[in-house]
């Protein structure tokens, strides 16, 4: 809807602009991608009618997700073949191979673009890549299974969870040096940042649990609980984290609870659970932010969240073992 | 549960514990955890397939491993954990060994013992207030008439076994069982556990049978002729069943059930589809990386006993770096506390029973290749945890510490 931002414009060439936007967007919705971890396949739904425009064969094993921030590029983790598969976001094509070392679980780019942040799962490793160049810059020894990264507001720091050692670890990216290490709760899988950066919250998987940390004084300064009448506590395992652009409502992927729960990011108190598919994990905003997409790993399919209501609207197959999901505009 | 262990620890532990600058500086400190076994005298060549091996280092692997992945976390926070490998020739003097080791005062064990020897350690008046982990058995009477308060079980029992397969039979619609049933005490105790299954799930038992089968020497150039004819012998009932549920807790005959048995039907129980903690072959919930770590490790597969050892470490590392416990009666209270939570790979935290020190698990139905099932199935319920569904409940239990 790009008429609703293009105000204040009243000469024509401004209001040509506006047209050339809506051609453009009209020319071309927004797109989803999905990595299908047993069909070793990214699958692109198209953002506006959500029906499958193209099936794209990876390597094995993707995993985590990621678009450049110039949109240009989707990049793949493929965990079993040591590299990350770039995707031409225009040909949706796999137009470039880069090397990661063993067992890429999940990445994560620094805000212009020019690192990759890849966290090896097998290897209790982070590796830093120049995407220009494919060359590694560094290596980091971090906790066992790392998996999750969050990218500070100038990307000065790094954080990655590692599952088994159930820590938060913070890299100071100048020295490329672990500066802080925190305990959080048994197996963390996500490490999400506040719109502001005021807040870094990590899920806890086994834990069943989110620990709010200010990235400042590396504490944890809440733990945020979850409880679902007729859902066992054990059942409950929260992975996928986003926030709205207003910062006031974080969504949390809750796992074999098949649901999504609405946190209040001030109070973080539970709001709501809207029910979704089997299993899900990661999740993504459309690129207004009116939708949330919910990748549903067990039922093979991406719940759509209306954002303003909490509905489930509808969900979308996808392929098998959906895992992660990036979208561009 | 976790979030109120991690409120505890917010409002209890010193800020040094999560200030990193602080915990850089302090000083690291060392936590010794004793693994004790017994060498027992083992003839590898009655094991019936050639594939099966016993490695030296079975169960002793897994704790290495997790005293590895344990120093990973304490380098960071300032722990470094130690394992000090005890082994007592077969033959040798148990009591005295342990009674040596616990004159140094109260002691945290791992236990890669049989069920009389972890006994007789855990019976030693100096043992009162150490903490034993049981890594290596599974024999229900440790959890019932013969618990004890210093014993923390990390393996399903017998009953929590029959009662896996069981949810799974009842949830495949296959409730006419066959039960045959080997020589040994283990094997009867087996047995009336499927008994017990039976019941509480409403399958039948529709024959018996036991089978005193000597199975001499296993190596023999022509022995699968007689295997061929003698195993439809014993499974030739009058009426039909749906599966044979075989009681062989030592292996002596219950492999050459399946292709062999009188009628085309499946074997499950301690062959077959069998009931464990943990296979080489299991993979879901991140247990692939677990594998492929332990085989970086060990250059082999990860067995039951190796996953028993690398839990009893992970445990321990639990009760010292996220508790705070560092001796062992508080280590136990936290152990039986609802702040205790151990992850193992199973999509769910394991916590302990309170009342009979089992910890309890989902627990995976395998062939040799395959994971098939998982038990607790969809659909039995529980009003505390699914998970104690399998093996001795509250009500039922006979255990008084």
């Amino acid at each position: 809807m790009p008429f609703l931002r293009a105000t204040g414009g009243r000469t024509a060439p401004a209001l040509l602009a506006v047209l050339l936007c809506s051609l453009a967007a009209t020319a071309r919705a927004s797109e989803l991608f999905v990595s299908n971890e047993v069909d070793d396949t990214v699958t692109v739904l198209n953002g506006e009618t959500y029906k499958i425009i193209a099936t794209i064969p990876t390597d094995q094993r993707p995993r985590g997700i990621f678009a450049t921030p110039d949109h240009k590029y989707v990049l793949v983790c493929d965990g079993d073949s040591s590299n990350i598969d770039v995707i031409d976001t225009k040909t949706m094509k796999v137009v470039r191979k880069i090397d990661t070392g063993p067992d890429p679980e999940t990445l994560a780019m620094s805000p212009s673009g020019d690192k990759v942040y890849v966290s090896n799962e097998n290897n209790a490793l982070v590796t830093i890549i120049n995407f220009a160049t494919g060359k590694w810059i560094t290596q980091i020894p971090v906790g066992i299974e790392p998996e999750g990264l969050g990218v500070s507001r100038r990307g000065h720091t790094v954080v990655v969870v590692s599952e088994t050692t159930s820590m938060a670890h913070f890299i100071d990216t100048k020295t490329w040096k672990v500066v802080a290490n925190i305990l959080v709760d048994t197996r963390p899988r996500i490490a999400q940042f506040t719109r502001d950066y005021r807040e870094l919250w990590v899920s806890s998987e086994v834990g069943g649990t989110v620990s709010v940390i200010n990235p400042a004084t590396h504490q944890i300064v809440h733990i945020i609980n979850f409880h679902i009448p007729g859902i066992d506590k054990e059942y409950i395992g929260p992975v996928g984290v986003r926030f709205t652009p207003d910062d006031r409502t974080a969504f949390v992927a809750l796992g074999r609870a098949n649901r999504v729960a609405v946190v209040d990011r001030k109070t973080y108190k539970v709001e709501k659970y809207i029910l979704v598919g089997q299993r899900p994990w990661q999740i993504a905003f459309s690129p207004h932010h009116k939708r949330l997409f919910v990748v549903n790993g067990l039922t093979n399919d991406v719940t759509i969240i209306d954002v303003a209501s909490l509905q489930a609207v509808k969900s979308v197959p996808v392929g098998r073992l959906p895992w992660g999901i990036a979208v561009i505009p | 549960m976790v979030g109120l262990l991690t409120l505890a620890l917010l409002a209890g532990v010193s800020q040094s514990f999560w200030s990193p600058s602080a915990a850089a500086h302090a000083a690291v400190r060392a936590f010794s955890i004793t693994f004790l076994r017994k060498k027992y005298h083992f003839n590898p060549e009655i094991l019936p397939s050639l594939l099966e091996t016993h490695p030296a280092n079975l169960g002793l692997a897994g704790s290495q491993e997790a005293i590895y992945e344990l120093n990973t976390a304490g380098k960071f926070i300032g722990w470094n954990f130690k394992l000090n490998v005890v082994t007592v020739p077969d033959g040798g003097n148990l009591a005295a060994t342990a009674a040596r080791l616990l004159a140094r005062g109260p002691q945290v064990i791992i236990s890669d013992l049989r069920p009389a020897d972890l006994l007789t350690v855990s019976d030693l008046p100096s043992a009162k207030n150490a903490l034993i982990l049981d890594m290596r058995t599974t024999e229900d009477r440790l959890r019932q008439q013969e618990c004890r308060a210093n014993v923390f079980h990390l393996l399903p029992s017998q009953a929590m076994r029959t009662d896996a397969i069981a949810q799974y039979l009842v949830w495949k619609r296959w409730p006419r069982w066959f039960i045959i049933q080997g020589p040994t005490r283990e094997d009867a105790v087996y047995a009336a556990d499927i008994r017990r299954s039976a019941a509480r799930y409403g399958a039948r038992i529709v024959a018996q049978r036991s089978y005193n089968y000597n199975p001499g020497s296993r190596r023999s150039d022509t022995g699968y002729q007689q295997i061929q004819t003698q195993m439809p012998l014993a499974t030739e009932v009058s009426g039909d069943y749906d599966v044979i549920f075989v009681a062989d807790e030592t292996d002596l005959f219950g492999d050459y059930l399946p292709y062999n048995t009188y009628a085309a039907r499946p074997v499950v129980g301690t062959q077959g589809l069998v009931a464990s903690a943990w296979t080489p072959a299991y993979q879901e919930y991140a247990a692939l990386q677990m594998q492929q770590r332990f085989d970086l490790f060990a250059h082999r597969g990860m067995t039951e006993r190796d996953y028993g050892g690398w839990l009893a470490v992970r445990i321990i590392g639990n009760a010292v770096m996220r508790a705070q416990k560092t001796s062992p009666l508080p280590m136990r209270k936290y152990l039986r506390s609802k702040d205790f939570l151990v992850a193992g790979y199973k999509g769910q935290g394991l916590t302990f029973r309170r009342w009979d020190n089992q910890l309890r698990q989902p627990v995976l139905l395998s062939t040799p290749l395959m994971t098939v099932s998982m038990s607790p199935q969809h659909g039995f319920l529980h009003p505390g945890y699914t998970t104690d569904t399998l093996g001795f409940d509250e009500p039922e239990t006979k255990c008084h510490f």
